[in-house]
């Protein structure tokens, strides 16, 4: 094992895939020479070539349609969405087009590409580049949505995800691409629709999704200054989801909160929160807590933003009244 | 540099303060990003100012404009304070956007800013409806579109140019033609001219040099005359450059633009300087009177900084007010 930015890993998983498949190519907007604003896919344009590693226009519907095309007669390409808010200028191609392609045809067209893209706010940059979309996506029957949340499952889930012969939309935090975790040297998947336990406890069960799931971890450690014992799930991916994972610790500690970044109403928090009432409602002791974002456009002012997102005291603070049977939301 | 147009020494000297005072902004603007005083990071306008002035000074309060990520400059340029500029940038409550929009979603609306927009294109069908309502309601104003030359590769363009010249509609595209469209050489990402684009609709194009204030605002106020008449939409191609990165944080950029291109730029068409030159020249001001004139706008965004940084942040229960609009 190495220590490696989520950065890195990234870069690691495009550059191993498209030397095995010479089918895999990325086109994206600054995506060669300058290797993203983020600094992401620095490099592969030297060893690729531009032939490989595509800048386009700033045409996002434009070149995500061309992906379509090109994944439906044999590319395999990784389309660079440079802010998951752009991914409303690529909705029609993506949702009408890609989505529905292999349904369409009964069957007989597919198309194997992935949109790369991110969320995540409190990068100060308001309302137009911190949204976190992935429960826009989740909702069209035809994606599958990843959402790693370390180095470690950056690499292993978009290599899976390069190789899948669906449309599949991964999108990380773009909060975290400097921090770093664990990473083997060996190649490695990591399967979709496989949840991480990432701590077993038998009180309380946070499930926490991309970037929550460090929110839900520094709870856990408030927590068990309390003895209060927590179990941690991480999903990784939406679409397929683990439900047997999930539904298991719903059973085993009877209390369950779910953080996500998205928007809490009709988002990620409530899918999965109903499915644990509908399918573990007589184990539970208490009703499943949602925790998404606030239902508000991201505001710029620090003051402001720094409230619409789920923080590791208010998840302890939910944990804490839960075990201790009262209530979150007055009757 | 053009001849003298017809207009008086008053409005020449307004444009060489307006074009100082963004300058001075972007300046105090940068300085707060290096002292990490500022939330995020912010597109500097520097070296565009005439761009941004030439139009909006053939411009009257009623008339339209819509903005982009690099808009500082129009928001000066349309009439706004530099106070409540600099509060915004600092997610204060007396900005503009109550702090709620910060430095890619600034705009002062009581002047016609329809907003500053961080999706590059992002404007160009605001500004169109805004020109459609002109024309549905009888009203005379002029809607101006500003965007980049990257933004030109966006395909509303050329939906909504089509409407445009279909419904002769009173809006003026104005392109930004900075020469790059974040870390790369517009060369590179755009096809043929872009001038063309706009005839291929039968829209009136023109190609102007952006770092001219005078020449710039010659064409826009003629052209805005025009379009009030019915006689719009019109194109302007402004050729102009960035003197700073992308944005404050790239530094490092000569993998894809050279210093002496920079060096070159800022040294022989730096905007701010040649229209001072010409005032020197025709004997409008002298050395010394533009000296004061510049000293005294530093002066006033210094104060604007100091008066930002005090100010207060808005109260936390704003944080879900303004989603809708109450109706009363
Ligand atoms: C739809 C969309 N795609 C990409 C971006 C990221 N981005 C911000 S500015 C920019 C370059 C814009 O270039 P140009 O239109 O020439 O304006 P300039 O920055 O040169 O003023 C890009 C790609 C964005 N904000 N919105
Ligand atoms: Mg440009």
């Amino acid at each position: 094992m190495r220590l490696i930015t989520l950065s890195q890993a990234v870069n690691e998983a495009i550059a191993e895939e498209m030397r095995l498949d010479s089918s895999v190519f990325l086109i994206g907007e600054d995506v060669a020479e300058a290797g993203t604003p983020f600094k992401i896919t620095s490099g592969l344009v030297e060893e690729f070539g531009t032939e490989r590693v595509i800048d386009t226009p700033i045409s996002e519907p434009g070149f995500m349609g061309l992906a379509v095309g090109a994944a439906m007669t044999g590319s395999r390409p990784i389309v660079d969405i440079m802010f998951g808010d752009f991914l409303f200028l690529i909705m029609d191609q993506l949702c009408n087009q890609a989505a529905k392609a292999h349904y369409m045809s009964g069957g007989k067209l597919n198309v194997p590409l992935v949109v790369r893209t991110n969320l995540g706010a409190t990068r100060r940059s308001a309302a137009q580049h911190s949204q976190s979309l992935h429960a826009l996506v989740s909702h069209i029957p035809g994606l599958k949505v990843a959402m790693p949340s370390s180095a470690y499952e950056a690499k292993g889930l978009l290599k899976t995800a390069i190789r899948d012969d669906n449309p599949v939309v991964i999108f990380e935090d773009k909060l975290m691409y400097q921090d770093k975790a664990d990473v083997p040297e060996d190649e490695y998947l990591i399967p979709f629709g496989e949840a991480a336990v990432l701590q077993e406890g038998n009180q309380v069960t946070l499930i926490g999704t991309s970037s929550m799931r460090q929110v839900c971890e520094e709870a856990a450690l408030i927590l068990s200054d309390e003895k209060i014992s927590v179990e941690i799930i991480d999903p990784r991916t939406l679409v397929p989801l683990d439900e047997k994972t999930i539904l298991n610790s719903a059973k085993k500690t009877g209390r369950v909160i779910v953080v996500d970044e998205g928007h809490q109403n009709f988002g990620v928090t409530a899918e999965i929160a109903s499915r644990i009432s509908e399918k573990a409602f007589y184990y539970l002791d208490a009703p499943v807590i949602r925790m998404g974002a606030m239902d508000v456009p991201v505001p710029f002012s620090p003051v402001l933003e720094d409230l619409t997102v789920p923080t590791a005291e208010k998840v302890a603070s939910n944990a804490r009244k839960i075990v201790a049977g009262e209530l979150v939301h007055e009757l | 540099m053009a001849k003298k147009i017809n207009t008086n020494s008053e409005s020449y000297l307004k444009m060489y303060s307006q074009m100082v005072k963004i300058r001075s902004f972007e300046d105090q603007a940068n300085q707060l990003y290096l002292d990490a005083k500022m939330p995020g990071l912010t597109h500097m306008y520097s070296g565009e100012e005439a761009v941004a002035v030439g139009i909006c000074e053939a411009l009257t309060v009623k008339d339209k404009i819509t903005s982009t990520h690099r808009g500082h400059g129009h928001c000066v340029a349309k009439g706004a304070e530099l106070k409540q500029m600099f509060c915004e940038l600092l997610g204060k409550e007396e900005g503009y956007c109550r702090g709620k929009g910060g430095s890619m979603h600034i705009a002062d609306q009581s002047n016609g800013n329809l907003g500053a927009n961080a999706i590059v294109g992002g404007s160009m069908g605001i500004a169109t409806g805004s020109a459609l309502r002109a024309k549905l309601n009888g009203d005379s104003d002029v809607t101006v579109c500003f965007f980049g030359d990257g933004a030109t590769a966006q395909g509303l363009l050329y939906e909504v140019m089509n409407m445009a010249a279909l419904w002769n509609l009173p809006v003026i595209y104005a392109c930004e033609n900075n020469g790059y469209s974040e870390y790369t050489a517009t060369d590179e990402i755009a096809a043929g001219d872009i001038l063309d684009r706009a005839r291929a609709f039968g829209i009136e194009a023109h190609k102007v040099d952006g770092q001219d204030v005078l020449a710039v605002n010659k064409l826009a106020t003629d052209l805005v005359a025009r379009a009030r008449k019915g006689e719009g939409p019109f194109f302007i191609e402004l050729i102009t450059y960035r003197y700073h990165g992308h944005h404050v944080g790239d530094i490092n950029r000569t993998y894809y633009r050279s210093k002496e291109e920079e060096e070159d730029w800022k040294k022989n068409k730096d905007p701010i300087k040649i229209l001072g030159d010409w005032l020197v020249s025709e004997k409008i001001a002298s050395d010394d009177e533009l000296q004061i004139i510049r000293d005294d706008i530093a002066a006033e965004a210094h104060v604007a900084v100091q008066y930002a940084l005090e100010a207060s942040y808005p109260n936390s229960n704003e944080v879900d007010m303004h989603v809708y609009m109450e109706t009363t």
